[in-house]
């Protein structure tokens, strides 16, 4: 069979369809999640802040503090992982500040997203994109 | 997993009224992803532990709902108000239903 330059550019673009589709469906699974945090309610910058690394050495533990004045609870998402809810953050009536940090796997290369629910019901939301050397999902 | 699971924790031993203090706590535990796979290709079960709440004097400071991306050996550090002497109590609970605590005095003075 001959290959015209044609056919394998129409073969190159649907070979170039079917490898961003995966990437599609973390993409919307981490925005299902925030959607099912904030009630479909619009999510806006500021107000929050979220320490990652630039670059993970194991993805295994991964550092990431979060602080979020006025937060009554904060989610964070790792919007690469096969599933993507890392924890939720509540705060109680005691906590000294509205902030935490904790260790994460990281599959891959990606953006940590955090949401915060503020104490009047809006929502902040900021990311974070970490680069990681070995992945931390295992096999 | 219920095995070798030991709680630490860090509290200062003293503080004056309304302190902010900062809290550190780790807890040994495998957790299980529910990712990984056996020799066999199998999938190992989820193991982790879904909850932290740690409490002073009965009234909530934080509580964490944690998932299989959290990392083995859960760590948390917070901060917490300190309105008088009193226990801090911390609380995990694990998937196959055991419940580990810990529980630290301080003192106001």
């Amino acid at each position: 069979m001959d290959f015209t330059r044609r056919d394998a550019l129409i073969l190159g673009a649907g070979a170039a369809t079917v490898a961003l589709l995966p990437v599609q469906a973390f993409a919307s699974a981490s925005d299902d999640a925030i959607a099912a945090f904030t009630g479909g309610a619009a999510t806006s910058e500021g107000g929050i802040e979220l320490t990652a690394p630039e670059i993970a050495e194991n993805g295994n533990t991964v550092p990431v503090a979060v602080s979020a004045p006025g937060a009554v609870s904060v989610i964070l998402l790792a919007a690469g992982n096969p599933n993507p809810d890392v924890c939720t953050f509540n705060f109680g009536p005691l906590s000294g500040s509205q902030s935490a940090s904790t260790r994460i796997r990281l599959a891959g290369t990606q953006s940590v997203v955090a949401v915060a629910k503020m104490a009047d019901g809006s929502f902040v939301q900021t990311s974070s994109v970490v680069k990681v050397t070995i992945g931390g999902c295992g096999g | 997993m219920a095995s070798g699971v030991k709680p630490r924790v860090k509290v200062p031993k003293t503080a004056s009224a309304g302190d902010i203090i900062t809290i550190k706590t780790l807890i040994s535990h495998k957790m299980e992803s529910g990712q990984r796979k056996d020799s066999d290709g199998n999938k190992i079960p989820q193991s982790i532990i879904n909850t932290f709440t740690c409490d002073f004097n009965g009234q909530n400071v934080i509580n964490v709902e944690l998932h299989g991306a959290i990392s083995t050996n859960p760590y948390f550090q917070f901060e917490a108000t300190v309105p008088e002497s009193g226990d801090f109590t911390f609380t995990w609970n694990d998937d196959d239903g055991s419940v580990y605590t810990e529980t630290k005095s301080i003192a106001v003075g």
